[in-house]
């Protein structure tokens, strides 16, 4: 298997070339950012072959000894198994899809300005610390690629450097993602010292000799880990930075914040499954975050006006439920519908950025409407994403995945969380024909224009087919890398649990339609009554965690700032030569050079002196 | 015989410099004479290193494992010798030494225009006296060094600073000396004690540290005399409360001066600690631990607010030495190998990433001439390459895996956390801020929208490439730290040595 170093070099010689050449013309950086990621994918589906054909084993390659000292002995070392490779899969494939329309996208985008290469650049970037985080054989080498993947995210959030709003958003996303990263970084901490390792598959196999199931350090190990994915796949409490980081390009969003880089917490999470294992609370915990996170980023959802917004949440959404998959043990489930929901949103996120530009620049599914007549492609690329996001039985992908994850929970006793989910699937279909309604149906507000060239119909096309039922026939080499875990019920309930969701799902569209095609005179007259606009302000608000975290870190954080603009410790000890100064000041007054001064003081002294010996 | 021309090339380049001058020769053969005499101090170290074997020796500790001496006879009657030796730890801070001294000689190409001799006079004694620091083993000749590379900086800060908020060079400069003279009398006094000891103990004056090494010293003498040299190395660390002067003469310091300051006179600190202050008062120093922690703890959160708060650029990058320098201090005084490897990594790649973030805002005031962040904004697309270094220097400040900052926070962290797992905790917390301040940075003088479109003018070829250079050796250290580790290696088992015997003796006992 030497071809897998290549996966990684490829898009790093991209990157390096594209920094030190940004005044390329377009079309080479074109060449040469597409280029690289096409070849990455190229050797990922030789790797398949290889993989469908050999041995389906881990295979362990060590580039270099990267730091050694005594027992800290971190090797440059990749590991591919069947998870990696279905990772590589996704990063690859989607990849260079995204980057293709990339070329497009950027071309058109004339906000941008000159800095093509420099984008090509940042996502190239982007790729190479992805496939070495899901690559990395340890755990500092996936906290390399975990750090590289937010650094990048935060490059490309502030793609568009020029406004203030972009860069705070970008700084935003790198300061939440990296509260994160410390509790991972914790979390290693505690992993070393236990097993004087972080080399994963010997943690996984080690763990458990020395760990009991609910030890009090697994448990704490565990829920550092979490709130290392919790970071990166922006879930509750560190959601907040989602939404702002669709401020940079569109593909960036298709690729990072939905297909790629937010997922990443659910692959760290199935990688260590076995410290998650033994530690029940912590794993309960990963449940009931997903599901409460996938509530609230839905209900969030409906109230959002800006295309990429609603985007935005409903990725946050479909991670909650993998997280919610995590949780119940249910871990093939959540790698597939990791994959599929990469399909299905890169997908609505790519035909979102055709729209986009079809509007000029507009963003509001309110100044949209009645797009479906010049738009087709984009309208086709909706309708199919959305009914997979919806899960809309038998013909969709996400179908196929999703009801998994609501029978896993089920069969596994997870009732509740099942509830949730199926709550979840409710306002999935809700908020997303909502979407859809406004932004294509109803009278025409702006005079689109809309894309074309192969640059921009293949990849939508593509991934189109692919949302369908047929990504779902996609089997992954996952092979024996995840376990499997017994069930409580049978084939019949499993089935009744299917029809009750997928009625679901379709109540939800109707819902939408009754309420959000045509007039709209219903949903209106409830968002002018005080009420209403109060709970609508609430929603949009994202639930009030930006204020809240705004009152309880920025301002603290802030105004110990200003207090300390003067650094008090040293302007303490700038008081000495104030006060030498003084001294000299009070001394040099008695020499005034006055001889009545003089005498009185020599005499006063005198006196005093002579009493002082009288008295002692 | 290498160790004396190591350390007497400075001296004689920086004389050289200044002659050149006095008889009238043009500015730009008197910068090749320096350049080419700091070119040649690095050389030599390069060579040390690539002929040197810096590997563990089979015993550790029983005698100091000198992969180079040199002794003369100095002052007879106190037993004051000129030692100079060379290990793997003083091999890797003079190779540092002597590159920061071609990077500053480069960065004053142009920016210096006045005296030019006498200003390469000054900086080359100063990374003379450097390299006595890192090479000299007998105390007195230590001290000596120490005092010695303050004044050339003195001069360096007040002839050729800028003013900065009001205050004139002088009055940084001044400060700057009152604070590094002071500490260094506490030094001295304590270098005195623990002869004295030493002598009332075996009726002969020495000052070599080998010996005194041995010297048993306990109660509260001990304690006085640790702290003695403690707190002259916190000043220059600098430790919290003792940094006030560091961000003034960081303000208002010419560019290469800062690199020097930076880069190199702050690592004479963490060398001084590592070489004596543990390994000559053990013990103590062991129970002073948890104080010593505390306070690198309280640096790491004081620096990073204070260079939150800060409007002028270059004062932010020296607030963020102080953040920066309360990691060593925690790696120093848990006393694993694992963490003092980490803080030779640390201080390498601060001495690189601060030297580049330095270079870069003295190239921007050359061209804007303000460093206040309030008046700067946008420059992202407006300065050709120069805003790329930047980014990528101030994300090696705030430790992204890859560059040389990473390997030395971790290997601090992970091997401080066996020892003190609640310090490393909150340390740990001090990456989030150090990603606050220094994005803040890239955000107040790069991000934003521009004043205006036109070009101030990217790097020359000089620039681009010194750029290139820091860069490179970041990244390389980030990829491949084993470079520095395996040199140092056997230096800080000896010293994990010192500390750790020390406590399993009392425990024995």
């Amino acid at each position: 298997m030497n071809l897998l170093p290549l996966v990684a070099l490829f898009p790093l010689i991209g990157a390096v070339v594209l920094s030190f050449r940004p005044r390329m013309p377009d079309r080479l950086a074109a060449v040469f950012g597409v280029g690289s990621v096409g070849l990455a994918a190229l050797v990922t589906a030789i790797l398949d072959l290889i993989w469908l054909s050999g041995a389906r084993e881990g295979v362990v390659q060590q580039l270099w000894q990267w730091v050694s000292v005594n027992d800290f002995r971190m090797g440059f070392t990749l590991y591919l198994d069947g998870l990696s490779l279905t990772m590589l899969n996704v990063i690859t494939g989607v990849g260079f899809l995204i980057h293709l329309f990339a070329s497009w996208y950027m071309r058109e985008d004339l906000e941008g300005g000159p800095g093509y290469a420099r984008f090509f650049a940042y996502m190239n970037l982007f790729v190479f610390s992805m496939i070495l985080l899901v690559l990395g054989n340890n755990l500092l080498l996936l906290y390399l690629g975990w750090e590289g993947v937010g650094l990048c995210s935060y490059l490309l959030i502030g793609y568009y450097y020029k406004t203030e709003a972009n860069a705070w958003a970008a700084f935003k996303a790198f300061i939440v993602t990296r509260v994160g990263d410390v509790f991972l970084a914790i979390g290693m901490f505690i992993l070393f010292v236990t097993f004087h390792t972080l080399d994963i598959q010997t943690l996984l196999e080690r763990a458990p000799q020395v760990w009991a199931e609910g030890d009090l350090m697994v448990e704490l190990a565990a829920l550092m880990l979490l709130g290392g994915a919790v970071g990166k796949s922006a879930q509750l409490p560190l959601q907040t930075w989602l939404a702002d980081a669709m401020a940079g390009p569109t593909p960036v969003s298709a690729l990072i914040h939905a297909a790629t880089m937010v997922t990443a917490g659910v692959y760290l999470i199935a990688r260590t499954h076995t410290i998650f294992e033994l530690a029940p609370f912590v794993l309960e915990l990963v449940g009931v975050i997903g599901m409460l996170t996938l509530l609230l980023a839905g209900v969030t959802a409906l109230a959002q006006t800006d295309i990429k917004r609603v985007l935005a949440y409903s990725t946050m959404s479909q991670i909650g439920y993998m997280f919610l998959a995590l949780g119940v043990q249910a871990w093939d489930a959540a790698i597939f519908h990791l994959m599929i929901h990469a399909f299905f949103k890169a997908l609505l996120f790519l035909a979102s950025g055709s729209v986009i530009i079809a509007c000029h620049h507009e963003q509001n599914i309110f100044r949209m409407g009645g797009l479906w007549r010049t738009l087709k492609l984009p309208y086709a690329c909706f309708l199919v994403g959305g009914a997979a996001l919806s899960a809309l039985p038998l013909v969709t992908a996400g179908f196929y995945s999703k009801d998994e994850i609501l029978w896993l929970a089920f069969d596994h006793g997870h009732i509740w969380l099942w509830l949730g989910g199926l709550i979840g699937a409710f306002l999935t279909s809700v908020y997303t024909f909502r979407m859809i309604f406004i932004a294509f149906h109803g009278e025409e507000k702006t005079h689109p224009h809309a894309g074309h060239g192969i640059a921009h119909h293949l990849p939508l096309i593509v991934l189109l087919v692919l949302s369908t039922f047929v990504g779902a026939m996609i089997s992954q080499p996952l092979g024996n890398v995840l376990p499997e875990v017994e069930g409580n019920f049978g084939h019949g309930v499993q089935l009744t649990l299917e029809v009750l969701s997928s009625i679901v799902a379709i109540v939800g569209i109707g819902v939408a339609a009754a309420f959000f095609l045509g007039q709209r005179r219903a949903i209106t007259a409830l968002a002018e009554s005080p009420k209403g606009r109060q709970t609508w302000h609430f929603l949009y608000s994202a639930c009030g965690f930006d204020w809240l975290y705004d009152r309880l870190f920025v301002r603290p954080w802030l105004f110990i700032a200003r207090l300390h603009r003067r650094d008090w410790i040293n302007a303490l000890v700038d008081l000495w030569p104030g006060l030498a100064l003084a001294c000299n000041g009070l001394l040099s007054t008695t020499q005034s050079g006055r001889l009545r001064w003089y005498a009185g003081v020599f005499i006063a002294g005198g006196t005093l002196m002579l009493a002082t010996l009288m008295l002692g | 015989m290498i160790l004396p021309w190591l350390l007497f090339l400075p001296f004689i380049g920086g004389l050289l410099c200044w002659q050149a001058e006095r008889a009238g020769v043009a500015p730009r053969p008197i910068r090749w004479i320096a350049l080419l005499t700091m070119v040649a101090v690095l050389v030599l170290s390069l060579w040390l290193w690539v002929t040197g074997d810096y590997q563990l020796g089979t015993t550790v500790g029983s005698e100091p494992d000198w992969q180079l001496q040199f002794r003369l006879p100095w002052i007879d009657r106190f037993g004051i010798t000129f030692h100079l030796a060379l290990d793997g730890l003083s091999l890797i801070m003079v190779a540092l030494t002597g590159f920061l001294g071609v990077l500053a000689v480069l960065c004053s190409w142009q920016e210096i225009d006045t005296r030019i001799g006498f200003f390469h006079l000054n900086l080359l004694w100063i990374i003379g006296g450097v390299v006595g620091v890192f090479l000299a083993i007998d105390l007195f000749l230590f001290f000596f060094f120490w005092e010695m590379m303050l004044v050339p900086m003195y001069f360096l800060i007040a002839l050729w600073g800028h003013s900065s908020q009001g205050k004139s060079p002088v009055h940084a400069a001044i400060k700057f000396f009152i604070y590094t003279q002071a500490s260094g009398l506490l030094m001295l006094v304590s270098i005195l004690g623990l002869v004295f000891v030493h002598y009332s103990q075996t009726g002969t004056f020495t000052f070599d540290y080998s010996v005194l090494r041995e010297a048993p010293i306990s109660g509260v003498f001990s304690w006085v005399l640790m702290l003695g040299f403690f707190i002259a190395f916190a000043v220059k660390l600098p430790v919290v409360p003792l940094h006030g002067w560091l961000p003034d003469a960081h303000a208002q310091a010419p560019t290469a001066g800062s690199v020097d300051l930076a880069g190199i006179l702050l690592k004479t600190a963490a060398y001084g600690m590592l070489r004596f202050a543990l390994p000559l008062f053990p013990e103590t120093s062991q129970a002073f631990a948890p104080f010593a922690m505390a306070l690198g703890l309280i640096g790491i959160f004081y620096g990073a607010v204070l260079a939150f708060a800060q409007s002028d650029m270059k004062r932010l990058i020296a607030c963020s030495s102080i953040s920066h320098m309360g990691f060593v201090l925690i790696g120093i005084y848990s006393g694993t190998v694992l963490a003092l490897q980490g803080v030779i990594v640390q201080m390498v790649a601060h001495a690189f990433s601060a030297a580049g973030l330095f270079i870069l805002s003295g190239q921007i005031y050359e061209r804007l001439k303000t460093r206040d962040m309030r008046e700067l904004g946008g420059l992202f697309g407006r300065m050709g390459a120069l805003p790329g270094f930047a980014l990528a220097f101030v994300v090696a400040s705030l430790g992204m895996p890859g560059t040389g900052n990473f390997i030395g926070e971790f290997l601090i962290l992970f091997g401080a956390f066996s020892v003190v797992p609640w310090v490393v905790v909150i340390a740990s917390i001090g990456l989030v801020l150090a990603a606050v301040y220094s994005l803040y940075l890239m955000h107040r003088v790069y991000w934003g929208p521009p004043a205006s479109e036109t070009s101030l003018g990217g790097l020359d070829t000089r620039e681009y490439l010194m750029m290139l250079l820091v860069l490179g050796l970041s990244l390389l250290l980030g990829f491949y730290p084993q470079l520095v580790l395996d040199v140092s290696h056997a230096a800080m088992s000896e010293v994990n040595h010192w500390f750790v015997a020390s406590t399993s003796s009392p425990l024995s006992s």
